[in-house]
């Protein structure tokens, strides 16, 4: 049975003044299905989720998000996406549990539920017990959990992610990678995961290549490989990227 | 429902920055101290130089600290304002802005609902500080102070969507200082808070047309009427379209499409 998209780019163009940042991109991420976007710094890969996530508009192409363009149905396209962004963006002098409340309170979660899914996400984490402490209190990779407890609280249909494990020590890198591919595997979530780590890529997942705002491969870890003619993703990424990392 | 999802997300946004708010104890401290030292020190020295005459909406000789009172009211709406703008430049620098504005809400509401948690914590300073003045004998008729409150929100708006305005145009933390010391001095000391219009007029014309026309004056004189239980309409109508008009260019900065974000890209 064919799966349907969860998340949509279709001819995407976008520029800061005359710097083109991106150019025609276009792919697609199944429900149940983790995504993996590779690219060098500055390729394009942070405002791309700026215009995912609404925070640029664009003018050129389209973004569908469970079915719902972004540009016209603004509101019903942000509420089937959960992000993590680059930056920490928990408030550090607020306890775990009360941002994951105002959380649940922008998504329109009332406070019972909201308990339940503080719970049910945190629980999963192995986080349920620290849910009292204020965030300055944490380390960077329990900070990155609590912002993917906070990012799946309202059960949206595509995870985002923007280089969530930079700066984490490997325990903590090993952990999130886990978590999130565990996510995909039980349900239908689809995830977007920027990255320029090879390692954080598993042989199911989709790989999305882009340089310079292109397109330069799309297809998994072994089929990108084979596009390259390489022995292996890391050196196909460095050939079609030119060896820029 | 809809409709709760919208009082959810209101409630929300007002806790966090109540709890924000509590946290910072020296935040507090130093909204409080602010206008005291106003009270005691600087009305306190002037007493003796600063005569006033009768006007409205005061019906007898007053002391300068009555007089200053209201324009110190309206300077702890000001520093709130500014300072609600200021962690907001903070917040998207930070990133924690960015989990408000991808919120499945309108961006209009997201930003009325962060101006109205500011404009909340606002009013339980003025109030606080008006509890100390009762003490210094600085006593309004008590049915002013539920007057006041009404008056309150909308001065608090007026002045917590300037201050989102400002915000909406500024990209860094270092350049909001400035902006700070363009806006805020200028706006308190060529106003009615310190001074009434009679007294400025008769030092500077061009002081007494900018007083005049300073937002910050009519809303001063807005809540002055309202300690005394009524009604200054003209300041009401000036306020509320100063308020209007800043919350309106606001949201257009902040709208990702036209504003601020349009200059990033496209």
């Amino acid at each position: 049975m064919a799966k349907h998209l969860a998340l949509e780019i279709s001819n995407l163009n976008f520029s800061y003044g005359k710097k083109k940042v991106l150019h025609k991109l276009s792919f697609s991420v199944e429900a149940g299905q983790c995504c993996i976007l590779l690219g060098p710094n500055g390729a394009g890969k942070s405002t791309l989720y700026s215009l995912i996530t609404r925070l640029y508009a664009h003018k050129q192409g389209d973004i569908q998000l469970a079915g719902f363009n972004i540009q016209k149905k603004p509101l019903k396209a942000l509420a089937q996406l959960g992000v993590v962004f680059q930056q920490t963006t928990l408030d550090l002098d607020l306890s775990v549990q009360q941002n994951l409340r105002y959380h649940a309170a922008l998504q329109g979660i009332g406070r019972k539920k909201a308990n339940q899914g503080i719970q049910e996400q945190l629980e999963r984490l192995g986080m349920y017990e620290r849910r009292k402490e204020i965030v300055r209190q944490l380390n960077g990779g329990h900070r990155r959990r609590v912002e993917i407890a906070r990012a799946l609280m309202h059960k949206p249909s595509v995870l985002l992610l923007d280089e969530p494990t930079v700066g984490l020590d490997a325990p903590s890198r090993q952990a999130i990678v886990e978590h999130v591919h565990q996510l995909v595997q039980d349900g239908s979530l689809a995830v977007l995961w920027a990255t320029h780590l090879m390692d954080e890529i598993y042989a199911s997942d989709k790989v999305v290549l882009i340089h310079q705002g292109a397109l330069k491969a799309e297809g998994s870890e072994a089929e990108i490989s084979r596009q390259a003619k390489t022995d292996n993703i890391t050196d196909a990424f460095f050939k079609l990227t030119q060896g820029k990392s | 429902m809809r409709i709760f999802h919208y009082w959810f997300a209101l409630w929300g946004i007002v806790f966090r920055e109540l709890l924000r708010f509590v946290k910072q104890k020296e935040r507090f401290l130093s909204a409080l101290v602010r206008p005291l030292i106003w009270l005691f020190v600087f009305a306190a020295g002037f007493r003796a130089a600063l005569g006033i005459a009768i006007i409205p909406p005061y019906e007898t000789y007053i002391l300068y600290e009555v007089y200053i009172t209201p324009g110190l009211i309206g300077m702890i709406q000001l520093f709130n304002g500014m300072q609600s703008s200021l962690s907001m430049v903070y917040d998207r620098e930070m990133g924690s802005m960015r989990i408000l504005l991808v919120s499945p809400l309108p961006r209009w509401y997201l930003l009325l609902c962060k101006l109205s948690a500011g404009v909340f914590v606002s009013i339980l300073q003025v109030y606080v500080f008006l509890g100390i003045a009762w003490f210094y004998e600085i006593q309004a008729p008590l049915e002013g102070y539920l007057y006041l409150l009404p008056a309150l929100m909308l001065s608090g708006l007026m002045l917590g969507a300037l201050g989102l305005l400002l915000s909406s145009f500024i990209k860094q933390l270092e350049n909001f200082a400035g902006v700070m010391n363009f806006v805020i001095f200028p706006m308190f000391f060529m106003s009615t808070a310190l001074y009434p219009l009679w007294k400025l007029k008769e030092s500077s014309t061009w002081l007494y047309k900018i007083a005049e026309y300073n937002p910050f004056s009519q809303a001063v004189e807005f809540l002055r009427f309202a300690l005394y239980a009524q009604l200054n309409e003209q300041a009401f109508v000036y306020t509320a379209a100063a308020f209007m008009l800043f919350l309106i260019l606001a949201i257009i900065g902040y709208n990702p499409s036209k504003g601020m974000m349009k200059r990033k890209g496209r």
